[in-house]
């Protein structure tokens, strides 16, 4: 999606204003959207990648104008409704309207030394043969998809070289979207930041993307 | 307690914002539903507030710096080496570490949304996870180098890491010069997090300096 998230390249944002001694976190909600990401995600259930396609679709304005944790909430939202666990009216009203159930909430605070300490690896363990080599020279495909998708706009239509595969990874563009984990490698591909910038990038400058077998083809 | 208390902050009595009753919303239907566990939710903050932060990455950065054998199996196989001492799990499950050398520097940054290696970093500071540096820093590394303060030479390599996909990475930022005598201990000290970044160079503390 050519979303206002994908952002590499852009102009007009201003200076980085980094913050000396900056908090942990800027506010007591914060703290909660924070702990609420493996609990809820475990409810979903979903992926990391329905969870950025959400923040991606909550519409250009809205993105630049909250906070990253505010992305989060308007994500756990919008799967919470759309996976059934609540509905909209519950949210408004800030109260569930069904018996609580027998059920035990699937994270509890006993899991979390475990869960924090362990993730979840989106790497597959499936033998799948690679389409590229290390030192291919690969293009990165002009697609523009309305769905979700971890080729950044910058890079499409230019030229990389495979530095090293990956392995195998979940494929986003379908993960995001309950299309199924469509596993495939995942290589470091390394852009001379002249291909991406243009004639002022320091010929000594280079990007490195992470990027799967579907978005490239063999130069 | 009324429900008119619940909606206030108690520290100042201010009525709360839209964004905070909207996460007492989801957090209390949730709840009542019996799908969470808000004691889990305060385990989940104590872990990132307390446990998890850049001291984690430094005691890696130290371990690398005194020990050869170490430092190529960190460069290897990242994942490996940093559980060797530890710090996995969520949003570190496939590390990848970078090193910066006296002609190559690396710089990280997720250009698409914030990812950022939690296990040894801690969480993003706002400044990483904000439009300006996600927008310029793979256009323009140097400039924004430089506004953090690290003007690089003409001739030194700069490469910069956009974490597109699950690989998260990190800096293994040069040695300081004149710390030859100092511990793991003492060098872990010196180990910053926007060193881990990419966006600072390290310079030997004074007040650590060797005397001559």
């Amino acid at each position: 999606m050519n979303g206002a998230h994908d952002l590499g390249g852009m102009h007009g944002f201003g200076d980085v204003n980094p913050e000396q001694n900056e908090p942990v976190f800027h506010a007591e909600w914060e703290k909660r959207v924070l702990g609420l990401f493996v609990p809820v995600s475990a409810v979903g259930p979903f992926c990391v990648d329905e969870f950025r396609a959400r923040i991606e679709r909550m519409g250009a304005t809205n993105y630049l104008s909250t906070s990253y944790y505010e992305h989060w909430l308007h994500a756990f939202e919008t799967l919470a409704v759309e996976k059934g666990c609540v509905t909209k009216e519950e949210l408004k009203a800030g109260k569930s309207f069904t018996p609580r159930g027998e059920s035990t909430p699937p994270v509890l605070a006993k899991d979390v030394p475990y869960i924090s300490s362990h993730g979840s690896s989106a790497r597959i363990d499936e033998a799948i043969t690679p389409k590229f080599k290390v030192g291919n020279l690969v293009m990165v495909n002009n697609n523009h998809p309305e769905n979700h998708t971890r080729c950044p706009r910058y890079a499409r239509d230019k030229l990389g070289s495979i530095e090293k595969d990956n392995g195998v990874f979940v494929f986003p563009d379908t993960a995001a979207h309950g299309q199924g984990d469509n596993p495939q490698h995942c290589y470091s591909v390394r852009f001379d930041a002249k291909e991406l910038w243009g004639s002022d990038a320091s010929e000594k400058d280079s990007v490195y993307i992470d990027l799967w077998d579907d978005y490239l083809t063999l130069a | 307690m009324s429900d008119h208390d619940h909606n206030h902050d108690h520290a100042n009595s201010r009525p709360l914002t839209d964004v905070e009753l909207r996460v007492k919303a989801l957090e209390q239907v949730l709840t009542e539903k019996g799908l969470v566990d808000p004691a889990a939710v305060d385990a989940l903050i104590e872990t990132y507030e307390t446990k998890v932060g850049p001291h984690n990455g430094a005691q890696v950065v130290a371990r690398a710096w005194t020990d050869p054998e170490y430092k190529k199996r960190l460069l290897i196989n990242g994942t490996e080496a940093i559980a060797e001492l530890g710090y996995s799990g969520i949003q570190g499950e496939d590390m990848v570490v970078v090193e910066n050398t006296s002609n190559i520097h690396n710089v990280l940054v997720c250009t698409l949304c914030s990812c950022y290696p939690w296990p040894t970093l801690g969480l993003p500071p706002v400044w990483y996870k904000s439009a300006p540096y996600r927008s310029r820093v793979v256009s323009q590394p140097r400039e924004v180098l430089k506004e953090f303060g690290v003007e690089l030479d003409k001739n030194t390599e700069v490469r910069v890491w956009d974490s597109t996909a699950e690989l998260r990475y990190m800096v293994l930022p040069e040695r300081p010069q004149g710390t030859e005598l100092l511990s793991e201990n003492e060098l872990s000290s010196l180990v910053t997090r926007d060193s881990m970044i990419g966006v600072e160079v390290l310079k030997k503390a004074e007040s650590q300096g060797v005397s001559e």
